[in-house]
């Protein structure tokens, strides 16, 4: 059985901002290139996506199935492509877990975005999402976030939160929540929330004698922070960080 | 030490500083009090190079340096030390990292080597010692849930780990009750009661004084300094308020 694929267009909810004129010309067989993973019941599975270093279309594509009591999760950072997106689609059993934190970096006219769908096929699983974004010049960071929640999935437990920080006009960010609830004694939570650097921070940090790229950092750094808090790795934790701050720093 | 010779600014084009002159000496320990309104930490933002805070006439010099001709974090390193009426709050940023940012980017700019990880942690823990503060507390995120007293304890604590030439204190007395209120007098002393060192400490109210007793203190009003006397004119202020004892210059 083979389906039509065409070229994504704003049009599709899941390409709403992004940057379609950058797909001219791919291999149409790149969308539906999905990897695939099963989490058995009771097991863990933890892995870390990155886009770096690239001009190009980078897209990332993975699928898990997390079956019964199983814990799912997933780190990413974006920081390169013209266009680079990370889509997820989890479908989570009796009692799973999925996990997610991403982060976004970008400036000139690149667009950079994790797009995901969780559905909650059973009762009692819960998922919690956190992608946190950092832009300048007229760079874009997305986050478009669906959940489903099927009739009899009882007790599902799911949350998002998005935050932008825009490092100069021009930047911008989007947070698309998509919320499909067919079950009732449910609990799904959705924030989002865009703002530029504290410029009272960074006076009382320049007070203490931090120059401005410096208070910069450290601020964007614990920005960033929320999205590696559920990560029980510190060298890996350290390690995404580092590719966040590399990315700052190529910026100032 | 410090210089302020005339000196006008204005915030948002409202003129607030209105030809203020005033010298303090090394050594020496110079107390502001003034009205509500007067301009008291509008002098203490345009020493600390606030963004917002514009000169409009006058100079300042700072150990034979002209102040105003530098960037905020180029005033610490040079160091002048900000005591904040409001210390900010910095989620995500803990006070031992802050601190050791801090410190060190200082030492750099000063031509000295950094502080290790560990030389750091033993200074840090010696001073707030100095100020009864628990180190768990400078593990904390900076200022995150401290409470009024605590901020103006931590303010006390930076400013003994940075060891400044000078500090300008902007009511670092206010929401302290007594007993706090003793603690930080006593760490202003230990910390910057010094032949080499001097301090400008705007203030509201005496209690302070008894505490940390001044050499100096002026009267801001209107934007400029209308009086100068020695402690006397403190508790003479405390007694008979402003209107009163201005009148009688």
């Amino acid at each position: 059985m083979t389906q039509d694929i065409t070229l994504p267009t704003r049009k599709d909810e899941a390409w709403r901002y992004s940057d379609t004129d950058a797909l001219a010309g791919m291999d149409l067989g790149t969308f539906d290139d999905w990897r695939d993973i099963d989490v058995a019941a009771g097991e863990t599975y933890r892995d870390f996506l990155t886009i770096g270093d690239s001009e190009a279309v980078e897209l990332r594509r993975i699928r898990v199935k997390v079956g019964e009591n199983a814990r799912c999760e997933l780190f990413g950072v974006i920081t390169g492509g013209q266009l680079g997106r990370i889509e997820i689609v989890v479908m989570l059993a009796k009692g799973a877990h999925f996990e997610m934190g991403g982060v976004t970096l970008g400036g000139r006219d690149t667009t950079r975005e994790f797009v995901t769908r969780v559905v909650h096929e059973e009762p009692e699983a819960t998922s919690n999402q956190t992608v946190r974004s950092v832009h300048w010049g007229q760079g874009t960071g997305n986050f478009l976030g669906r959940i489903d929640v099927v009739r009899d999935a009882q007790k599902t437990d799911a949350a998002q939160s998005f935050k932008g920080l825009l490092l100069e006009k021009g930047a911008s960010v989007n947070s698309v929540p998509q919320l499909e609830i067919y079950a009732d004694d449910v609990k799904c939570a959705h924030g989002a929330t865009v703002g530029q650097l504290d410029e009272t921070a960074r006076f009382y940090m320049a007070a203490r004698g931090l120059p401005p790229e410096l208070s910069r950092k450290l601020l964007v750094q614990a920005f960033l922070g929320d999205a590696f808090v559920s990560l029980d790795d510190e060298e890996e934790r350290e390690r995404l960080m580092g590719i966040a701050l590399a990315k700052l720093d190529a910026h100032l | 030490m410090l210089k302020i010779e005339n000196l006008s600014a204005t915030i948002a084009d409202k003129q607030i500083l209105n030809g203020l002159t005033l010298e303090v000496a090394a050594g020496e320990i110079h107390a502001i009090m003034g009205p509500n309104g007067a301009g008291k930490s509008t002098l203490s933002y345009v020493l600390g190079g606030r963004p917002g805070y514009e000169v409009t006439g006058g100079s300042v010099e700072f150990m034979g340096k002209d102040l105003l001709d530098m960037e905020p974090h180029e005033r610490a390193a040079a160091g002048l030390f900000l005591g904040f009426q409001y210390p900010v709050e910095i989620p995500g940023v803990s006070n031992v990292q802050f601190l050791r940012e801090a410190l060190n980017a200082q030492r750099t700019a000063r031509g000295e080597d950094p502080l290790s990880g560990g030389e750091f942690l033993k200074l840090a823990k010696e001073k707030a010692a100095l100020l009864g503060m628990d180190m768990e507390m400078l593990k904390r995120n900076v200022n995150v849930g401290f409470s009024g007293g605590e901020k103006k304890r931590a303010e006390m604590v930076q400013m003994g780990i940075l060891g400044p030439q000078f500090a300008v204190l902007d009511e670092t007395d206010s929401g302290l009750d007594i007993d706090a209120l003793r603690v930080v007098g006593d760490g202003i002393n230990a910390i910057m009661r010094d032949p080499a060192r001097g301090v400008l400490l705007i203030t509201h109210y005496q209690r302070l004084l008894d505490t940390v007793k001044p050499d100096k203190v002026s009267i801001l009003a209107a934007g400029r300094i209308v009086q100068t006397g020695g402690a006397d004119l403190a508790m003479r202020l405390e007694a008979e308020g402003y209107d009163a004892v201005m009148a009688a210059a």
